[in-house]
């Protein structure tokens, strides 16, 4: 017994105070991927390589239509690699959690040269932004049990991966419970669904059922890109995507997996205690300055 | 080894059809009909062999056939041995060998559920992959389309076998577990709290991972073996590279094969030291896991100075490994492990100064030495069971061959020795890592870029920290894949954790649980 206090009281507090403090990220660390739209020469070679289809390609009438969508990103970096004008770079953004699904989608439209590169970008978008509905609930939570939430974590079809950082939240240096945040045991005691995916044929059942079993009001959180979309999964035979196929969600955190710190990030803003991920954050800023140069281009206006 | 084969050939004759060594460190053996039963058992009992794996691949387009393969391990010998079936396609049955060697029950069932064939004389032959409320489909028949939409399922997903008897009653529990841990479900048959029989009901996460490999583009491929288990990515990632690099005959530099050794090790070590604190925390003894929870998160930060993810993802690569480090990284390695050595010795000392810890362990989830190579049992749960397995000391791939380490193995099989092995293996870990980055030769990390010939079939095989991982791959044309067959450990170790749990109290089954660790989404892919 002594020699458990004197090791507790050696090693003192080892709790990081995120998100008051910034986490302390290796220099190496791999987050969302930011694309200058406008200084992108050719989006086919990181279409190419991105194993989950988050960039998506597609020609018609001369225009390319690219969606770069981070509900299906898994970080791998290797748009990055494929892109050889630097238009794509890893970044280390990893608040990236949205209330609105569309809010992870960028797109982009180019004209074409006769090789198929680009030519000249003619629009881009980030996404509509909308209001949150997570806010609603989250103050009816916030009125009924003041800071406290409990959680029920369900894992629908992930591959375990996401469920080692969601295990992370729990230890001393992330320790949610410093939140008032905790994990239950049962539906029936939660507020919130933690939700991994992708939702298989086989877990349809058990998490529509653990949704009806859970008190409203909730909150569904779904996590990971397979939670968001599928991910590397997508749609098949046993798989149904994302877990807003099976029931209302209210955050999305993207990441394969989300780090702690990305998970703590998405719980807050479902709870509202945390202002929305800077939409800028995905983008680089000079964009909008590169895009009314080339629409400049373009249409001589 | 030619020497083996000709033996084989004398004594049978009849059956081996042909010998193809196309490909390095692997035999395949080309049978004449569908029926193995005697190569098996000869190389089984009188040649101390051992079954690793045993799987379908769809060929009627083309040869009119189905092929099962039959992996086999041969004690001193790293070269694969594959005995290759042929099944026509005119009639769909191969004898099972489940009753003699029930450590194939699972997987001869799984070929019945995804290809239709049917394993002739298996003592159990309901499904096991697909629930018994799955139409009357088989996924991984070339044409049965990955995209199909089935029906809504009904009926029972599966029919439990009812136990009677005075005070006897069934607990069932899942497939959403109290804890933030994968879906299954286990109906446990108690009479008051020892456990009589315990039933499993996994593949709840069966996610299609096996078709989706099919017809994928290999560079695209090697993210979804990262994404079979998720805490073994890098070894799952690594398996499918080393079987692909087999395939193709590219040489991985030596530089990549020390920088995925090191690798495979830090992956080995977090889970470890995890494993280590959760099993304190089943039995209550919370601190611990507290401690090993921080000591894990120095581990995870250094995964991500050496990979940029802190769960080794994006980091192996056909070839070799995607990034090089810097002098800075490597030197990160042993400052890391330098405080991470000191404060895992001051975890183990916490943990055996416990009494009551130890009461909790000892004896508790038994699994027998003769049950558990009876059902293949591999990877810590095995070695602490008696089965002296380690695919780095007798299948070396990456640097193991020129690093020294011991594979510790014990007799008892209860929980506290499955704790022992990963203790061991944890300090274990630790010298393998620091000779590897003491011998960390200068060069490239990834072979030049190389088309990957079509038609090859190759093994690759990384004992990751649950054990055993077995990949096999068939190529295709244009750089993509024709058949990806996954083994995880947790396959074999499934049927196991049945009998370990027997006659135990029902609130024990957490901890063994927990000494086990398994795989679910590894097991249902």
């Amino acid at each position: 017994m002594f020699k458990i206090l004197q090791k507790s009281l050696s090693v003192g507090s080892a709790t990081a105070d995120y998100p008051r403090i910034a986490p302390r990220l290796a220099e190496q660390f791999r987050g969302c991927p930011q694309f200058d739209f406008a200084a992108w020469s050719d989006a086919r070679p990181a279409a190419d390589a991105c194993p989950t289809g988050a960039i998506a390609v597609r020609d018609r009438d001369g225009l390319r239509q690219v969606t770069v969508d981070y509900g299906r990103c898994i970080f791998c970096g290797e748009c990055e690699q494929a892109s050889a004008d630097g238009a794509v770079r890893s970044t280390r953004h990893f608040e990236l959690a949205a209330a609105d699904r569309r809010d992870l989608v960028l797109t982009a439209e180019y004209m074409l040269h006769p090789d198929g590169s680009h030519a000249a970008l003619r629009s881009s978008n980030s996404g509509p932004s909308s209001e949150e509905p997570a806010k609603r609930i989250a103050e009816a939570i916030h009125n009924l049990l003041g800071r406290s939430l409990a959680i029920r974590q369900v894992d629908a079809g992930s591959c375990n991966g996401c469920e080692q950082e969601i295990v992370a939240l729990n230890n001393p240096v992330h320790d949610i419970e410093r939140f008032g945040i905790h994990f239950v045991a049962s539906p029936r005691h939660a507020d919130m669904l933690l939700v991994t995916g992708p939702v298989t044929r086989n877990m349809e059942l058990a998490l529509h059922k653990t949704w009806a079993a859970t008190p409203d009001p909730k909150l569904v959180v779904a996590v990971g890109a397979c939670g968001i979309s599928g991910g590397i999964f997508g749609t098949n035979y046993a798989s149904l995507g994302g877990v807003d196929a099976v029931i209302p969600v209210d955050v999305y955190i993207p990441g394969c997996p989300p780090r702690p710190e990305a998970l703590l990030h998405g719980i807050l803003l479902a709870l509202g205690q945390v202002p929305r991920a800077n939409r800028q954050n995905l983008r680089i800023d000079i964009t909008d300055k590169l895009f009314s140069r080339a629409v400049h281009e373009v249409t001589g206006r | 080894m030619t020497t083996f084969m000709d033996e084989i050939r004398q004594r049978f004759p009849q059956q081996v059809r042909s010998v193809d060594e196309l490909v390095s460190g692997q035999f395949t053996v080309l049978l004449d009909g569908p029926d193995a039963t005697a190569i098996a058992r000869h190389l089984l009992t009188e040649r101390q062999a051992r079954l690793v794996s045993v799987f379908a691949e769809d060929r009627v387009h083309g040869e009119g056939v189905f092929y099962i393969y039959y992996v086999f391990d041969r004690p001193g010998d790293p070269t694969w041995l594959i005995l290759k079936a042929p099944v026509p396609a005119e009639n769909l049955t191969f004898p099972s060998l489940a009753a003699e060697f029930p450590a194939v029950n699972w997987q001869e069932r799984e070929i019945q559920d995804w290809f239709g064939l049917e394993a002739a004389g298996h003592p159990n032959p309901r499904r096991v992959a697909l629930h018994d409320n799955w139409p009357d489909v088989h996924p991984l028949c070339k044409d049965f389309p990955l995209d199909t939409v089935l029906p809504p399922f009904e009926g029972e997903r599966h029919i439990y076998r009812p136990a009677h008897g005075e005070g006897v009653f069934h607990i069932p529990v899942g497939p959403v577990h109290a804890g933030i841990i994968e879906p299954g479900h286990f109906d446990f048959a108690v009479a008051g709290e020892p456990i009589l029989y315990l039933q499993l009901r996994m593949f709840y996460t069966h996610k299609a991972t096996e078709k989706l490999f099919e017809n994928l583009p290999i560079h695209r491929a090697v993210f979804l073996a990262e994404s079979i288990s998720g805490d073994s990515a890098f070894s799952h990632g690594a398996a499918f590279c080393q079987a692909i690099e087999r395939a193709a005959g590219i040489e991985v530099p030596a530089r990549a094969q020390f920088m995925r050794t090191i690798l495979l090790e830090l992956e080995r070590i977090a889970n470890h030291i995890s494993d280590v604190g959760a099993i304190a925390n089943d039995v209550g003894f919370v601190i611990a896991n507290a401690h090993a929870g921080r000591v894990r998160e120095l581990l995870l930060g250094l995964c991500e100075t050496l990979t940029g993810s802190r769960v080794l993802r994006g980091m192996v690569a056909i070839g070799g490994v995607r990034r090089d480090w810097q002098q800075a990284q490597v030197e990160a390695i042993l400052s890391t492990l330098e405080v991470v050595e000191r404060e895992f010795r001051d975890l183990v000392a916490i943990l055996q100064s416990s009494n009551s810890t130890r009461e909790r362990l000892e004896r508790t989830g038994i699994l027998r030495p003769e049950k558990a190579s009876m059902l293949g049992v591999v990877g810590v749960v095995g070695r602490a069971s008696g089965v002296d397995l380690d695919l780095r000391r007798d299948h070396p791939y990456a640097a193991y061959r020129h690093l020294p380490f011991r594979v510790p193995v014990y007799q008892a099989g209860d929980v506290r020795h499955r704790l022992l092995v990963r203790i061991d293996e944890v300090g274990e870990s630790m010298q393998l890592i620091r000779a590897a980055v003491a011998q960390l030769p200068d060069g490239p990390h990834r072979a030049p870029a190389h088309p990957i010939p079509p038609g090859r079939c190759a093994i690759g095989a990384v004992e990751g920290w649950r054990g055993e991982i077995v990949h096999w791959v068939r190529t295709g044309e244009g750089n993509r894949l024709e058949r990806c067959k996954v083994k995880d450990p947790s396959l074999n170790n499934w049927p196991a954790i049945v009998e370990a749990v027997e006659g135990n109290i029902v609130a024990d089954f957490p901890v063994i649980n927990k000494s086990f660790n398994l795989s679910y989404s590894g097991t249902d892919r």
